[in-house]
């Protein structure tokens, strides 16, 4: 298994889209995270929800790392990791090399475990990167506005870098079963997507508004649970939470659904490559 | 290990739905250190079979036993190297890290990368992006990787597909030492004059069935030296006194000689020892071209087979 691991970890970190989708996610986190409420804070404007200047400023501070950095996690850094999920599994059926690597030496099974588990290896990757540069702009904010450089506790830290990496696996193995079962890169990532951005929001928003019928629908969605757990594990002071943070459903209750999404998507994955026909 | 038949397939067959059957009962068998040719025209089930054969698609029914042991297998497939339906790769990588990539997952030692870039004359290129390669270089590196764990069982499905005549020439050479250094090499091919200047035994599809098997003179019937020599008399009987000679014959003024076709040149050179004039000396018989095409009803050849 870990020859397997290693040689997609090898392909990874040579694959051009991998670090096109890193630094996205690293640039959207930096800019909506830091810049802006920065930019508004030296502006002088208040925010649209009416938090002050002083409140923005606050929210871009080293003690709001854990908050600012996986807050992004249940939308668009979501979105990005069922890409990546997408095109590492969708991309073996399209460039035909999913039967090159059958016809090595491991069994279907482990060919696919091993897949997933070097996804894992890069979302973790990816979780500490964006936690490295929320720190970075956190410190230079703090340097920059003469505040003091307060940081999370390291049980806040773990519980936040534990969350995110949870997070962005189970949507990076999301897009790899669609990757699996519609072998492809273009639709599963065009349904993905559609699905993380909008039909959730649209749920959310209908559930909580003209039809509260669809709330138990909406609390087992995977954005949600993913947007419930990011709000369990952030600070209480956290200003202005990003979209996507609401505390729809308990972060127990959100832990546990996101492992289940995790856990049933992997087994779909592997029941589906070993039963079929690899044309 | 030591079995005497590598690959043995029984009444395979392959069905997509009710209408098409792709392998209809396919029966065959490849023997250790042989180079085993399939042949078929496109779309006559070879790469299906050879599918089946790999573990990549299942059988609707019949046997497939490779190495003694069922396809798809880990232990048989860390024996077996495959070049299938053409090379598949990751465009992004290197020619040198797509094998490495391979390499990792057949946990081959990575030595071997370089040792089959060398062997299929890619060395050279194995730097560049395996997007930038010709059809000629993705085939090259499509058998470097079905070499790369030193396997017992070599399957190679059309590998001369998208080489130049140099290039198919080599490749043919490469198959050749392959079967010399005692691999079993099971390849596919369209191509009549590829399968007859390289295999020692053959299968011949068509239409998903098999047609026959049997070595290139056992479907050819046999080839004969033909002699035109004179005095004929003289000439029978210094033949028929050669140990290399099976049997002699006279047909329309020509004496028809059965000899291996190693001896020919001892043959002739023993004949004008013994005063004989020998005016045509020629290999007879049937082509593997026109038995196929008797087999599979065609007057004409085929536009998709090439002649011998």
């Amino acid at each position: 298994m870990s020859d397997i691991v290693r040689a997609e970890l090898f392909k990874l970190v040579r694959r051009p889209a991998v670090w096109v989708l890193l630094a996205a996610a690293v640039v959207l986190n930096q800019v909506f995270g830091y810049l802006v409420p920065y930019l508004s804070y030296r502006s002088g404007d208040a925010g649209e929800d009416g938090a002050s200047p002083e409140q923005l400023l606050a929210s871009a501070l080293p003690d709001q790392l854990v908050g600012r950095t996986i807050g992004a996690f249940p939308v668009f850094a979501g979105a990005l990791a069922l890409v990546l999920g997408a095109l590492v599994f969708g991309g073996e059926y399209g460039w035909g090399t999913v039967k090159t690597l059958l016809t090595q030496r491991p069994g279907r099974a482990a060919v696919v475990i091993g897949q997933l588990a070097a996804l894992a290896v890069a979302t973790l990757g990816a979780v500490l990167v964006m936690f490295a540069a929320g720190a970075a702009s956190a410190a230079a904010i703090a340097t920059a506005e003469d505040r003091p450089l307060e940081w999370p506790g390291l049980g806040d830290l773990v519980s936040g870098l534990g969350a995110g990496w949870l997070i962005l696996s189970m949507w990076a193995v999301l897009g790899a079963v669609l990757g699996v079962t519609l072998r492809g890169v273009a639709l599963p990532i065009g349904l993905g997507v559609v699905w993380v951005l909008g039909v959730e929001n649209l749920v959310s928003a209908v559930a909580g508004s003209v039809l509260t019928a669809l709330q138990p629908l909406r609390d087992v969605l995977p954005g949600v649970n993913a947007g419930s757990l990011v709000s369990s594990v952030m600070s209480d002071r956290m200003i202005d939470p990003p979209p996507g943070v609401t505390s729809s459903v308990a972060g127990s209750r959100a832990l546990i659904t996101l492992i289940g999404y995790l856990a049933v998507c992997a087994a779909i994955a592997v029941w589906t490559s070993r039963r079929r026909d690899v044309a | 290990m030591s079995t005497p038949t590598v690959v043995e397939i029984h009444d395979l067959t392959k069905r997509y739905g009710d209408r098409i059957t792709a392998v209809d009962g396919v029966t065959l068998s490849v023997r250790r250190g042989e180079v085993y040719g399939f042949l078929g025209p496109n779309g006559a089930g070879k790469t299906t079979t050879l599918r089946m054969l790999l573990g990549l698609i299942a059988p609707t029914a019949g046997r497939v036993s490779v190495l003694g042991r069922p396809p798809g297998h880990p232990a048989t497939l860390a024996r077996v190297g495959s070049l299938i339906e053409g090379p598949a790769f990751y465009p992004y990588l290197s020619g040198r890290d797509n094998l490495r990539v391979l390499a990792r997952y057949a946990r081959a030692p990575e030595a071997r990368v370089n040792e089959v870039l060398k062997a299929v004359d890619l060395a050279d290129r194995a730097g560049d992006r395996f997007a930038t390669y010709s059809l000629g270089m993705k085939q090259r590196l499509g058998v470097a990787a079905a070499l790369l764990k030193d396997p017992e069982l070599i399957v190679l499905d059309e590998p001369t597909n998208g080489l130049d005549p140099a290039g198919m020439r080599d490749m043919r050479r490469l198959v050749r030492e392959l079967g010399a250094h005692g691999r079993t090499v099971l390849l596919s091919s369209h191509l009549l004059g590829e399968v007859q200047q390289i295999c020692d035994r053959i299968g011949v599809i068509h239409h998903g069935r098999m047609l026959t098997e049997g070595t290139v003179d056992e479907l050819r019937g046999g080839s004969e030296l033909i002699i035109a020599a004179a005095p004929s008399d003289v000439a029978r009987a210094r033949l028929a006194s050669m140990p290399e000679v099976d049997s002699v014959r006279s047909s329309d003024g020509t004496l028809r000689v059965r000899a291996d076709e190693r001896h020919t040149a001892a043959i002739n050179a023993a004949l004008v020892s013994a005063g004989v004039a020998v005016t045509e000396l020629r290999r007879g018989g049937r082509q593997l071209e026109d038995v196929f095409f008797e087999m599979t009803d065609h007057e004409s050849p085929d536009r998709e087979m090439d002649h011998v």
